[in-house]
């Protein structure tokens, strides 16, 4: 396919349709429910199986190389802060599942809003600092690298 | 049509695309442009668009200065050895000083990075890389840029740049589609930061049918960087440096966490090393400095990632396929063989899919692996890209113009995939430059280069009637025939693509042949990519969906035409493994040693090549043996 969606699962939300970075999966006007209407442009990114808050949306190998009978299916759960995979063999002889976090902090809560931040002053604008730094390079007090500090020139057309 | 058009005026810094160079732009742009408008377009959804969508296992550029790891100029020599010598090492070392504030943020906003318990130092991959839980990478970086700036509009494909119709070469907004209402939108603003990204899918894919889709890059990497500007008439830079990519078979599973810290290692069909057995040879090819078999061992000099290719593409054609990963060691123990998965979950599922699919447990069996198609794009292990202006205290004149990564087009930066020369900047890395770009354009504004910018509304109109004549001339035209898909008077956006694959693919070097071409194929290369070109202008789209495809094939095509030009102008094979001229199968350093700078006429369409010196970073130490 490689995502397909299963019709008694699907409510039309469309959360799928909003979040597919390639485009391809649609509401269909018959039957009101999504659908993915290219799929040799679909990078089994699964992004939108990650979006579906009814698990209706799964994916079959791509058919110019994977037999069927197979299962990797996902639930990411953004309050716990944990994505949880379960992969199965078409030979069923392995059954995994795998756990791992996707933030260490409430979403959003930590990136800082910098319309909040004071004004940066002309020598930092006349400088070749960024935000935040030269504290954010080192976390010490360690400045930004130059030329001049590191004992550097820049040579035309020299091999090392 | 019966669209509406929508102007969004007074903008100051107009971000084309928000993946990782984007998002970092339009974080930065709010620090310093406190009251600047700053805008972004957006061809998907900026919560999982562009390379990162799926997530990533790795943070590939880290110096780790703050644990005494490496210093910038550690990084920019490896980067230089790594692309055989061709690189901006201004550009490279901005980068590289700057890195680190920028993983540090990420910790900081939430991203799970790994630690290593002994040494409390991120637990590394390789000298580089260090290991994240990074599914959620995108989503968080997404939401440092919703928060700064003043709008985000999602689906938005732009197409075209605005230019300044009061001063020539300067840039003035862009324009787009909402590829769900249709709307027609027109951006006007000062600067603009272009990181729309590489180019997947130029070059025809092993995958066939269904399976297209399941490219190494991403399939909705469009090349849109390369073909906004090249149409803008900004001056490009290794366009010829395409990338090949050894990965695990069909699903394209990334293989730097298997090669560095599970420490896997590969074999041929008939269970034996076989990368050195091809550099003796090739050392001859490219020269001691690139390959050095004899003091490799002393020097510690890593082997160019194109030349490893070339042993593993030699090995194939010599019937001692295929190549597998030794992981059946590594697996044993259950700790690395929970990473080798989670390696692929959080960034290539579809290769977890695959091995569920055909019983293959790298547990008790060695995967095999493949090379790709050709890529090109600016933020891997290579540099293509615009030709940006270096920052201020690095920069010798050749690569100055006053504003850090703005393009030859005035007001117009680049960052990520479409900077050229800057390759190994990887995720981290792009956001980084997205961040130096921003602020300079803030810097550019301020001091008032921006002033008195003004757009027709002739250049509106005949914009707007261009975006939406593939709609119009497929309903002029779908009556003539009965039903069907195949029509005298126009070809469809897939059509068109298959057409541009196998064209690149014969001509400028893919997979089918061996990633060879010479002069007289690339001059044929070139003769059947004018007349895709004049094709292009009568396609087709049933759809706003179609329609999008339809515009990302013509900046697909206006970055092959670019890549076709460059590695006709290289007269030698400057990257074995990469492709090679089969004219001109020596690396020619007396000539050679140079960057390729290119530029389209944005009125003729005529391109015109030069060579640009390239200069290198050396220590007081270097500069005496030298
Ligand atoms: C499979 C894979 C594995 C990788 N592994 C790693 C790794 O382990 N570590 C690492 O650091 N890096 C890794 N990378 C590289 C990294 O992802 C890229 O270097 C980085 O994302 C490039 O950033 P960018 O902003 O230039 O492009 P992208 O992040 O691709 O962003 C481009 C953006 O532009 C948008 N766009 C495109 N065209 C248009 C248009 N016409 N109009 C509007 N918007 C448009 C896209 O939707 C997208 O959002 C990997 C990449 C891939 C594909
Ligand atoms: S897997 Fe990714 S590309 Fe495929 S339909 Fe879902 S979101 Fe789109
Ligand atoms: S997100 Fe799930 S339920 Fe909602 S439209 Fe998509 S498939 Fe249907």
């Amino acid at each position: 396919m490689p995502t397909f969606v299963y019709m008694t699962r699907c409510d039309g939300c469309g959360h799928c349709v909003d979040i597919c970075p390639s485009d391809i999966m649609h509401i269909d006007t018959t039957t009101r429910r999504a659908y993915n209407i290219e799929p040799n442009m679909c990078w089994e990114c699964y992004s939108c199986v990650k979006a579906c808050p009814h698990n209706a949306i799964d994916v079959r190998g791509y058919a110019d190389f994977a037999p069927l009978g197979h299962s990797v299916r996902v639930i990411r759960d953004e309050e716990k802060g944990v994505i949880a995979w379960r992969i199965k063999f078409r030979n069923g002889k392995k059954d995994m599942n795998l756990l791992a976090p996707i933030t260490t902090k409430p979403w959003g809560t930590a990136i800082p809003k910098l319309s909040e931040e004071s004004a940066p002053s002309k020598d930092m604008t006349d400088s070749q600092l960024l935000f935040n730094e030269p504290k954010y390079i080192r976390l010490d007090e360690g400045g930004l690298h130059t030329l001049e500090s590191n004992g550097l020139k820049m040579k035309e057309g020299v091999y090392y | 049509m019966g669209y509406k058009t929508i102007v969004e005026d007074d903008i100051d810094v107009l971000i084309t695309g928000a993946g990782m160079a984007g998002t970092g732009a339009a974080f930065e742009s709010r620090y310093w442009g406190k009251d600047k408008k700053i805008v972004i377009a957006e061809k998907a959804n900026i919560d999982r668009s562009g390379a990162v969508a799926q997530g990533l296992y790795a943070i590939n550029t880290y110096m780790g200065t703050r644990f005494g790891e490496n210093n910038p100029e550690d990084h920019v020599r490896y980067a230089r050895m790594d692309l055989m010598g061709m690189v901006r090492e201004d550009l490279l070392f901005d980068m590289a000083r700057h890195v680190d504030s920028a993983v540090h943020q990420f910790e900081e906003w939430g991203l799970p990075l790994m630690r290593d318990p002994k040494t409390g130092a991120y637990q590394r991959e390789g000298r580089w890389q260090i290991m994240i839980h990074g599914e959620s990478y995108k989503p968080i970086v997404a939401e440092a840029a919703k928060k700064s700036a003043d709008k985000v509009f999602n689906r938005i494909c732009v197409t075209h740049l605005l230019m300044d119709d009061a001063k020539e070469n300067r840039v003035a907004g862009a324009v787009g589609f909402n590829v769900r209402t249709g709307d027609y939108h027109v951006f006007k603003s000062k600067t603009v930061v272009c990181a729309a990204g590489g180019a997947s899918n130029i070059f025809k894919p092993r995958s066939v049918g269904e399976g297209a889709g399941r490219v190494w890059y991403a399939p909705w990497s469009s090349g849109s960087a390369y073909g906004l500007l090249i149409e803008a008439g900004a001056k490009m830079t290794q366009m010829e440096n395409r990338i090949v990519l050894a990965r695990f078979k069909d699903g394209y599973g990334p293989v730097g966490a298997y090669f560095l810290h599970l420490k896997t290692y590969t074999q041929n069909g008939v269970g034996e090393e076989y990368e050195s057995k091809w550099f003796p040879e090739l050392s001859k090819m490219v020269g001691k400095e690139y390959l050095d078999t004899e003091g490799q061992h002393l020097s510690h000099k890593p082997i160019p990632t194109c030349l490893r290719n070339h042993a593993f593409i030699n090995e194939v054609n010599a019937g001692r396929g295929p190549i597998h990963m030794v992981t059946m060691e590594a697996f044993q123990d259950p700790h690395l063989e929970e990473i080798g998965w989670h390696n692929f979950l959080g960034m290539t599922v579809g290769q977890a899919v695959l091995w569920a699919a055909t019983d293959v447990d790298p547990k008790y069996e060695n995967p095999e692996l493949t090379t790709s198609e050709p890529y090109v794009m600016g933020s891997h292990a290579t540099g293509c890209g615009a030709w940006v202006s270096g920052p201020e205290d690095i920069a010798p004149e050749e690569y100055f113009w006053g504003y850090n990564r703005m393009t030859t087009v005035e007001g117009l930066f680049g960052a990520g995939d479409a900077a050229g020369g800057t390759p190994h900047a990887f995720s981290s890395g792009s956001f980084t430059e997205g961040r130096l770009a921003a602020k300079a354009a803030c810097k550019y504004i301020d001091d008032g280069k921006a002033e008195g910018i003004k757009v027709s509304q002739e250049q509106i109109d005949k914009r707007g009637k261009q975006i939406f004549k593939p709609m119009e001339h497929y309903k002029i035209y779908r009556n003539e025939i009965t039903a069907g898909s195949v029509n005298p008077n126009y070809i469809n956006p897939r059509q068109g693509l298959d057409r541009l694959q196998k064209l690149m693919d014969e001509y400028a070097g893919g997979v089918t042949v061996s990633y060879m071409t010479n002069d007289k194929l690339l001059n044929i290369g070139l003769k059947k990519m004018k007349m895709l070109e004049e094709d292009l202008e009568k396609i087709a789209a049933e759809d706003i969906h179609e329609l999008l495809r339809a515009w990302e094939l013509k900046h697909r095509q206006l970055s092959s035409e670019a890549v076709l030009q460059h590695t006709l102008f290289r007269k030698e094979t400057r990257w074995p493994g990469y492709y090679y001229r089969g004219d001109a199968m020596k690396l020619d350093d007396q000539n050679w040693h140079v960057l390729t700078v290119s530029r389209r006429d944005p009125k003729t369409g005529e391109y015109t090549m030069e060579k640009a010196p390239c200069y290198h970073l050396v220590s007081d130490e270097e500069e005496k043996v030298a």
